[in-house]
């Protein structure tokens, strides 16, 4: 079974966002593998493991630094990662980032793409299923179990929605986005990591990917960011410490009195 | 093209959902400023009545895909026919809710169309005649304007942001059938697997409830459930208590799990890590129960009770039930 696993890097979560100019100002982020591509990539790992064979490949679109989230991936046992980086790629929305995706999936054999829900950055949460449209294949978004039938053609996947999970089945090839709770991801090995250090990663430009410049990256952004702002800090209001009991009868007084909740 | 705004009016269990009727609202309020009408499509099976409040919260024209293959929702049949009804209308704006079903369908509708899509959003305006739209990003640690691109343009919408407007019972507006063709669909929901109990859904939900790793025990859930109840509240859970397993991850808020705003987030037990702050800073009122009288969750509360929450919080629950009888 061919596995290709879209990784993205983003800023970790524990970041204080700053702005500067109206945009996010990223001098002194620190960068991780997406939270849920992580558990895109370890459940590759696992289906891998379950069926005994298996190719894991993954694909990732970003600036230099972005090899660091592709050798975190190697690093747990994907097999070959390739870097599709351009400086026409900069500033691409998640359309365009999904045809990047794309082309370069188009080079590959595939039977199951995995892909974070959405990225903890931008939050779109759009790119699995705009890449699954554009491959023409089905796509089963937010899912928190995974099951492939004994054949390999076809997946039931567990999707969650408002008032409990909705179970999905579907053809392969299909796009799956992963939700926290699909696996829990395992670590990297310090052999892992050690034997990752060196690798060369391959890097894909436009003109290899068969793309036109000028259908992505900023100039052709649909959704683009004009200003970004702060929201207003929250100021603390009353806050009681006296007696336990008195106090939650003070609040909740004030909640239907004051904050009229009730 | 057209300066009419087309609201997707999402129907679950035989009714349109509450955040469908927000949309009509303030999807009604941008198309006045555009100089459009508000328009608004539902898909299903056997609708029948249920479609009458669309035309009492505001819409003009409603067109109605009735097909037993729309009867479950599915991202290939639903986006083949709204595709085809969009490429007819041209609306300058397409809104969905921000719910697992608007968000699984929006990205494939708009790949389709090689629409712009903006997410999860949580302001309009309308300036020289295009639209800004405000979303957080980050989980709400910043908020991005978006400045439409080609038209039609589309955006999630966030449940609970926008009032739905007073129906007018008396109101229509005209019901125009469509010829449906579903297409090919290949992923199809083969059960629905509901939770045991009535949920109330934390991001449609008007009061929340949350419990963190000062719970001690999972057990003691029970007691944030109690005052969720009587206040017809929903349940929430910080990252740390979902990562111990005693909370599902549906029931996380937070960067990693779910971003709220209720008008009422009670938080017990809860420091306030960076991450869960950006996923519930945006409620109305926040009302903090904690021992710890130095914990980051108090900077932003608008109401706080430094103390021991296996005291304060079942006097609270009381107090509601008092209240709630008074009422």
């Amino acid at each position: 079974m061919n596995i290709v696993i879209c990784v993205k890097q983003v800023p970790d979560t524990e970041t204080k966002i700053r702005v500067k100019d109206g945009q996010v100002d990223h001098s002194e982020t620190k960068y991780v593998v997406n939270p849920y591509d992580e558990y895109a990539i370890e459940e590759g790992l696992r289906i891998k493991e379950r069926l005994g064979e298996g190719k894991i490949t993954l694909i990732s679109t970003g600036p230099e630094r972005t090899k660091d989230a592709l050798k975190s991936g190697l690093a747990v046992g994907a097999e070959e990662a390739i870097h599709l980086m351009d400086e026409a790629f900069e500033g691409s929305d998640p359309y365009a980032t999904a045809l990047i995706l794309s082309k370069a999936l188009e080079k590959l054999d595939y039977d199951i793409i995995f892909c974070g829900k959405q990225g903890v950055d931008e939050d779109h949460a759009q790119v699995g299923i705009i890449l699954a449209e554009l491959l023409d294949i089905p796509h089963v978004s937010v899912v928190t179990k995974l099951e492939i039938s004994e054949d390999g053609k076809s997946i039931l996947a567990y999707r969650e929605v408002e008032a409990g999970h909705e179970a999905v089945e579907a053809p392969l090839p299909a796009v799956i986005t992963a939700q926290k709770g699909l696996n829990e991801p395992r670590y990297a090995s310090i052999k892992g990591i050690m034997a990752v250090k060196k690798k060369v990663i391959p890097e894909w430009n436009a003109e290899q990917l068969g793309l036109d410049s000028a259908s992505v990256g900023r100039d052709a952004a649909k959704v683009s960011f004009v200003e970004v702002t702060l929201p207003p800090e929250r100021e603390s209001g009353k806050v009681f410490d006296e007696d336990p009991v008195q106090d939650a009868i003070k609040v909740a007084h004030l909640l239907r009195d004051e904050a009229k909740i009730l | 093209m057209s300066d009419d705004v087309l609201v997707v009016a999402e129907i679950r269990d035989g009714a349109i959902k509450k955040v469908a009727l927000e949309l009509v609202g303030e999807g009604r309020r941008i198309a006045g400023e555009l100089g459009g009408n508000l328009l608004a499509v539902a898909l299903g099976h056997g609708m029948g009545d249920a479609l009458a409040p669309l035309a009492h919260y505001g819409a003009d024209k409603v067109f109605v895909a009735d097909d037993p293959a729309l009867a479950n929702y599915t991202a290939e049949g639903y986006s083949n026919v709204l595709a085809g009804l969009i490429g007819e209308l041209e609306p300058a704006l397409v809104l969905l809710g921000a719910t697992t079903q608007g968000k699984d369908l929006a990205p494939r509708l708009a790949a389709r169309l090689a629409a712009g899509l903006a997410s999860d959003c949580t302001g309009f305006a309308v300036q020289d005649g295009e639209l800004h739209i405000t979303r957080p990003i980050y989980a709400g640690k910043a908020s991005a304007t978006v400045r439409e691109a080609a038209r039609p343009y589309m955006a999630t919408v966030r449940p609970n942001i926008f009032a739905a407007a007073e129906p007018d019972s008396s109101r229509e507006a005209p019901m125009e059938s469509m010829s449906v063709d579903a297409g090919v669909i290949r992923a199809k929901v083969v059960e629905m697997i509901k939770e045991a109990g009535e949920r109330v859904e934390l991001t449609e939900a008007d009061i929340i409830v949350s419990g963190g790793r000062g719970l001690k025990e999972p057990e003691n859930f029970a007691l944030i459930e109690e005052l969720a109840a009587v206040l017809g509240a929903a349940v929430g859970a910080s990252r740390a208590a979902v990562d111990a397993g005693w909370k599902d991850h549906s029931y996380q808020v937070g960067q990693t799990g779910k971003v709220v705003t209720p008008t009422l987030y009670i938080a017990c037990g809860i420091s306030g890590a960076i991450q869960h702050l950006a996923g519930m800073k945006t409620s109305k009122y926040i009302f903090a129960i904690n021992k710890d009288p130095d914990a980051p969750i108090f900077k932003m509360a608008d109401y706080g009770i430094v103390g021991d929450l296996f005291k304060v919080v079942p006097v609270l629950t009381e107090e509601f039930k008092k209240m709630m009888a008074e009422r």
